[in-house]
């Protein structure tokens, strides 16, 4: 959706990082995506590139670690993972699950030198 | 799930070590100094972070809904595709609250007709061009509007995109999707981000629904397949069907504001 964004709010929380914990590169950012965050993974490591050139970001390895995405079964009264937002319980098979997770985007940890 | 590793199969927490877990057949993740393990790297050469993309925005959406609390604004986020009314429902419904204390925030790529259609109706209007952006962002709008009344209506209407505002917090107290009739029953379906979001469902245009066979009864049963608790209501800004109700949620959601 808004890759570039995603890659700016990146940039600047690595500058924020570097200053507090005092280190000079970065050469991995590892992510957490929610299945239903919205992020298009193939454009944000299209755009990670571009966005942290000229930061100490630069070159760095882009990991992204999928998070699933879960609901609440009303019926079942449970908490179950499912792959898109009107699917139904994979337990008991009703629809009108309730999303509850799964619209993460963090960063995870920086490996840094 | 661990919060820490992503890990899906966890069995139990060991409460002494809440970032360690055990799985069925065997133990492993968060024993190193930074909680946990990554294979072929040096504890100390990791730093976590654990912060949210997003966190700056959200920082700045904070700061906008507590001096929107503070102040019994009832702030309400209109988002939708390009040319489902926005801006026509905001001139109808600007002229059905009379003299209640308003203000709006149009947000487009480019030009001010929007925030001009709103200024004729002798309505506050500040017009946020984003240039290349496809959405708002909660700096933006707090930096746009400074000054509001208490106890009034703040309606921004985001730029016309159905995808990339559902992430943005601005501080709003609910995301309100308008919908026409002339844009197809499977929207919600298509777009599901931008509906879950959304509080407040509003189907425009009805008026029209006899002419291009839209089922709106369909349209209700999607927005509800991806959203089960959204309000829905049935609207035309031309005739001023379905107004009298819109007001009616807006004074209600206005009251149970609170603030000064």
């Amino acid at each position: 959706m808004h890759e570039v964004s995603l890659c700016e709010g990146i940039r600047g929380i690595i500058a924020d990082q570097a200053a507090a914990q005092g280190f000079a590169r970065v050469v991995v950012v590892r992510l957490e995506i929610g299945r239903f965050a919205g992020v298009e993974k193939a454009a944000l490591a299209f755009a990670f590139d571009a966005v942290m050139a000229g930061s100490l970001a630069e070159g760095a390895q882009l990991q992204m670690i999928d998070l699933p995405g879960r609901a609440l079964c009303y019926a079942c009264d449970l908490v179950v993972e499912i792959d898109d937002r009107f699917a139904p319980c994979p337990v008991c098979g009703s629809v009108g699950l309730q999303p509850v997770g799964g619209d993460e985007m963090r960063i995870r940890n920086l490996e840094v030198l | 799930m661990c919060t820490v590793c992503g890990c899906h199969d966890v069995v139990q927490f060991d409460a002494g070590l809440p970032f360690r877990h055990v799985l069925a057949d065997a133990q492993h993740h968060g024993r190193g100094a930074a909680g946990v393990s990554v294979p072929g790297l040096s504890q100390a050469r990791l730093v976590q972070v654990e912060t949210a993309i997003l966190s700056k925005n959200d920082a700045y959406a904070a700061e906008n809904r507590a001096l929107w609390a503070g102040l019994g604004v009832l702030a309400l986020n209109l988002v939708s595709s390009p040319g489902s009314g926005k801006t026509t429902l905001l001139c109808r419904t600007i002229e059905r609250l009379g003299a209640a204390p308003l203000a709006v925030i149009e947000g487009d790529q480019q030009t001010s007709l929007d925030a001009d259609r709103i200024r004729a109706t002798g309505a506050r209007a500040v017009q946020i061009n984003t240039g290349k952006g496809c959405h708002l962002d909660a700096q933006m709008v707090g930096r746009a509007m400074a000054g509001l009344v208490p106890r009034s209506y703040l309606f921004i209407e985001n730029v016309g995109n159905l995808v990339c505002p559902a992430a943005f917090d601005l501080g709003e107290d609910a995301k309100v999707a308008i919908l026409s009739v002339t844009e197809g029953e499977d929207k919600p379906l298509k777009y599901p981000d931008m509906f879950a979001a959304a509080r407040l469902a509003i189907l425009n245009k009805i008026d029209l629904a006899p002419h291009c066979d839209a089922d709106l009864a369909a349209y209700e049963a999607n927005l509800r397949r991806v959203n089960p608790t959204i309000a829905i209501l049935r609207l035309s800004a031309r005739t001023g069907q379905g107004m009298a109700e819109w007001v009616a949620w807006l004074i209600r959601a206005l009251a149970a504001k609170g603030g000064i």
